[in-house]
């Protein structure tokens, strides 16, 4: 069987004063190749100005089994947002 | 893709374990909702065995299907038409990369994936086992085959797995350019001279049946639909997309002025649908097992492309050990 090279994840900024986004992954010999192989394969059409490409090892990413217990507890302070305050009508750039 | 590389098969629950009903019922609710499954979220075995083959499938169907067109690289009647194919045949490349990095985020290796299609494990697309053998092949595959898969993929953007899913909306974007190009070779051929008309219905007479087949058996031996359905990695059926490629491509072969090979195709009046006659299904099955006119030939042709590579592959690997992998990044911007 063949060794498989290692897998990095791409991300690219579309264009000038956006950030980098996840667009997807690729396997690459070195860090080099993964920016040569992400050229090719996921900005054939001027989708990037950038390329950013991270080892799909390096990333931690959270477990959906704790979503719950992460973004819980943000879902009732309602009071984090402007709509929350009630502000009479007359009054002006509020 | 995000991708857990090789340990989401370990990871996932163990089947039998004491909440698996629970889990199941929590799952179907999710598909249900019409929410996505993402790579680390948990999933029944056999959702991810099913994604495993048909994504794999994909992939390799892509891979192989750039066989058929480079054919015809170097041989394109102009400057124009060859940067078009080899575009065309670039992108296939792509979709294949796209696909492989899907399948992974399954726990799947690609060189586990690519070693199976070497060794002729693996199925691809039926319709790449044909061979190509006039320029106006081109045109009829671009026009057909390309048509038929975006009317396969175009519902797949929506399928249930996340990563399957975004990789679809990608490639989607880009067959438009594959269909277009394909049919507008057709049209020149079809407003050329005689011998050109007759070549493209040449194409249009070999290309129509072998088009129809790419949709997989009809629903009543069809084994996966049902389970596919529930779980909405499929959102309709093999016949029901076929029908919607009959209706939407016989007026654009009539607008050519050729005529599709099937003595009993006719128009539904009260149902506003064409109907075609019986297809071979035993060529279907032929071809899939391996008897196609191709078969060997492309498998062969993967095999020397493989093994001519290796050498490049193992420079490659050495070069990042002696240099170490990440001492060439470029700055990041």
């Amino acid at each position: 069987m063949n060794e498989d090279w290692v897998l990095y994840e791409v991300f690219l900024r579309s264009r000038s004063g956006l950030e980098h986004k996840h667009v997807g992954s690729l396997h690459a010999a070195d860090a080099r190749m993964a920016i040569e192989h992400a050229r090719d394969t996921y900005t054939r059409r001027q989708e990037g100005v950038s390329i950013w490409v991270v080892r799909s090892s390096e990333i931690v990413a959270a477990d959906p089994e704790e979503a719950e217990a992460l973004f819980e507890p943000a879902r009732d302070k309602i009071y984090r947002h402007p709509t929350f305050y009630t502000i009479p009508d007359e009054v002006k750039n509020l | 893709m995000y991708t857990q590389a090789l340990d989401s098969a370990d990871t996932a629950a163990p089947q039998g374990d004491a909440d698996e009903g629970g889990r199941r019922e929590r799952f179907q609710g999710r598909i249900d909702r019409d929410e996505k499954i993402e790579p680390k979220d948990w999933m029944p075995q056999e959702y991810r065995q099913t994604l495993i083959r048909q994504i794999a499938q994909h992939a390799h169907s892509e891979i192989v299907g750039m066989l058929p067109e480079g054919n015809w690289i170097t041989r394109a009647p102009s400057l124009r038409r060859k940067v078009v194919l080899i575009a065309k045949v670039q992108d296939e490349g792509g979709h294949g990369m796209y696909l492989y990095s899907a399948a992974e985020t399954l726990g799947v290796s690609r060189g586990a994936l690519i070693e199976q299609l070497l060794a002729g494990r693996a199925k691809y697309s039926s319709i790449f086992n044909y061979p190509t053998l006039t320029w106006a092949d081109i045109g009829a595959i671009g026009w057909l085959v390309d048509g038929a898969a975006i009317m396969n993929q175009i519902p797949l953007c929506r399928c249930s797995y996340g990563p399957y899913a975004r990789a679809m909306v990608r490639i989607c974007k880009e067959e438009s350019f594959h269909q277009r190009q394909g049919y507008e070779l057709m049209l020149t051929l079809a407003r050329g001279s005689a011998a050109q008309r007759a070549m493209a219905q040449d194409a249009l007479n070999r290309w129509w049946w072998p088009s129809l087949m790419m949709f997989g058996p009809s629903d009543a031996h069809s084994v996966h639909t049902a389970q596919s359905l529930r779980w909405k990695i499929k959102r309709f059926s093999n016949d029901e997309l076929r029908q919607k490629f009959i209706d939407v491509t016989v007026p654009q072969a009539q607008y050519l002025g050729l005529t599709v090979p099937d003595p009993e195709l006719r128009w539904d009046e009260p149902a506003q649908h064409y109907r075609a006659g019986p297809i071979a299904w035993s060529e279907f099955h032929a071809v899939l097992k391996g008897d196609g006119p191709c078969n060997r030939e492309r498998l062969a042709a993967r095999r020397a492309a493989h093994e001519a590579g290796r050498w490049v592959r193992e420079a490659a690997a050495a070069y990042a050990d002696k240099h170490g992998a990440d001492a060439v990044a470029a700055p990041s911007g």
